[in-house]
């Protein structure tokens, strides 16, 4: 099953709530997946400096923030539940494979320099109350709650996926061509943390846009390279994007007013936001790419 | 009377309708608040006069029978699914599988009604005010489906006996669904429904009629149809 939330704010009215409001969507989606939940946070579009997401997987913070300053200049580091924020110039091909070296027990979910990423095994209220993501401000943000159907529930087996700078997707559904693709793209240099199916299709984004393709594009050609059942939102630094595939089995409901596109697996998720009721509602067409900001 | 839901829970509401107190003589009701409640108003089973204020999720007045039950917003997946009689009218948007397997009854959709509307349907009334999905009237057996917009793909994909009239254009038609002649007898009887759901702005001369080839129903040794 599982259940997918987005908002994306068209005006600055609700930043300060954004979190808050991303929040009361998952609980709700909590329905339709309870076995782990996890959400990507767009904050401040004109930052210059990179952010990573990290996972300690029970490892020691102060330990982690004493040995990762010794070997780069870290700008600011800040714990939130198990999962770390750090804040450095150093770019991500040094970094990743700075952490992925001396840190094996931690895990990178996701980096960029507007993206946080949080996410974990347990029912979403639980998810987000750890987070304390009511608290969170920002532009747009994405989140996921899991029923977990062809990999285990771990962290890793947890959305949303990162595989690119401020890139990040959640999945409804399940590929059925994933090892194929998971093989092509190693073999293309991504790199994959899980055997899950929706990293591959993250992945895949992930390659179609560091080869310069639009977002709008890359989605267009995943309806013939992706094969299965999908309702996506894929997150990227300026907006998200929507799309289901051309069987259209896996739902989707949009709600837009003036100051905001939100969408959501099903109606009641949305139905706290402020005057919903008199937004546009609509259900995205199969097959037909949907996007806000990009 | 009127029914908050944010107030009484969503099974007391249900039952209260499904479990009518004849001794009060109420019958007519407004339920507030729906917020996307699924199952709201499913399994109604006396006459009865039931609005409901907002928007709601799946399977929206299912297995109705007898009720009235008008929507004032939209609704999620399933409306009216396995209605037996009665009449459902939709103000907004219906998603996916509007009235499947419905065997009786009316279902109005003032909007559209997303893929797969009237899948199976076994004798309802199906009447959208504006377009359909793909896969509309998918294996659907008997009753009309009427719609006044246009059809998505594969418009009444193996279907038996329903009678499918289309204001709009058909993106494609399905399996052994054709276009078929309308008679007087069909212009008459889509007259009867247009003139049921206050339609005044087409006239049931402009729709065009779609039925079943009937060559799937018999196996056909070489598989050719």
């Amino acid at each position: 099953m599982c259940g997918i939330v987005g908002i994306y704010l068209k005006s600055k009215k609700f930043e300060n709530s954004l979190g808050s409001m991303l929040s009361d969507m998952l609980v709700n989606m909590g329905s339709r997946g309870p076995d782990s939940a996890g959400f990507a946070i767009y904050q401040d579009d004109s930052e210059e400096n990179f952010k990573y997401s990290l996972c300690l997987n029970e490892f020691d913070f102060e330990r982690f923030k004493k040995e990762i300053e010794s070997k780069i200049n870290v700008l600011d580091i800040k714990k939130n539940s198990d999962h770390v924020i750090m804040k450095t110039k150093n770019e991500p091909n040094e970094v990743i494979k700075m952490i992925n070296k001396n840190f094996k027990e931690i895990s990178i979910v996701g980096y960029g320099k507007s993206i946080e990423i949080f996410k974990q095994v347990g029912e979403p209220k639980d998810v987000v109350r750890k987070f304390n993501l009511k608290s969170f401000s920002g532009t747009h943000g994405i989140g996921h709650t899991r029923m977990a159907t062809e990999s285990a529930i771990t962290t890793e087996g947890s959305h949303p996926y990162s595989t690119g700078e401020d890139e990040c997707l959640v999945h409804n559904g399940s590929l059925s061509n994933h090892n194929n693709l998971r093989r092509k793209l190693k073999k293309e240099g991504i790199n994959f943390n899980s055997e899950n199916d929706t990293e591959v299709a993250a992945g895949y984004i992930s390659k179609n846009l560091s080869n310069k393709k639009s977002l709008n594009d890359t989605l267009k050609d995943g309806l013939k390279d992706l094969d299965g059942f999908y309702t996506f939102i894929t997150g990227t630094r300026k907006g998200f994007a929507v799309l289901r595939d051309e069987i259209a089995c896996k739902p989707a409901v949009i709600a837009e007013t003036d100051d905001y596109v939100a969408i959501a697996s099903e109606f009641q998720a949305m139905a706290h936001l402020p005057n919903v009721n008199n937004a546009k509602i609509f259900e995205p067409e199969p097959g037909v790419v949907y996007s806000w900001g990009n | 009377m009127e029914l908050d839901l944010k107030k009484i829970n969503l099974r007391d509401v249900n039952d209260k309708l499904q479990n009518l107190d004849r001794k009060q003589n109420q019958r007519d009701f407004t339920i507030i608040n729906p917020e996307g409640n699924h199952a709201l108003c499913a399994g109604l089973t006396e006459e009865m006069n039931v609005t409901i204020k907002g928007h709601v999720g799946y399977y929206c007045a299912g297995m109705n029978q007898k009720a009235q039950i008008t929507i004032d917003g939209n609704v999620g997946t399933g409306v009216a699914e396995n209605m037996m009689s009665g009449r459902v009218h939709v103000k907004g948007n219906a998603s996916q599988s509007a009235g499947a397997t419905a065997h009786g009854g009316l279902l109005i959709i003032d909007g559209d009604a997303s893929s797969r509307c009237g899948i199976s349907m076994k004798g309802a009334d199906i009447i959208v005010k504006g377009s359909v999905g793909h896969m509309s009237g998918f294996m659907s057996q008997s009753g009309n489906l009427i719609v006044c917009g246009d059809a998505g793909e594969a418009l009444g994909d193996s279907l038996y006996e329903t009678n499918i009239y289309i204001k709009g254009s058909v993106k494609s038609l399905g399996a052994d669904c054709v276009e078929k002649k309308m008679d007087k007898k069909h212009v008459n009887k889509l007259k009867k429904f247009l003139k049921d759901a206050e339609i005044k702005n087409h006239k049931a001369e402009s729709f065009k009629r779609y039925g079943s080839a009937r060559k799937l129903y018999n196996f056909k040794i070489d598989n050719n149809y």
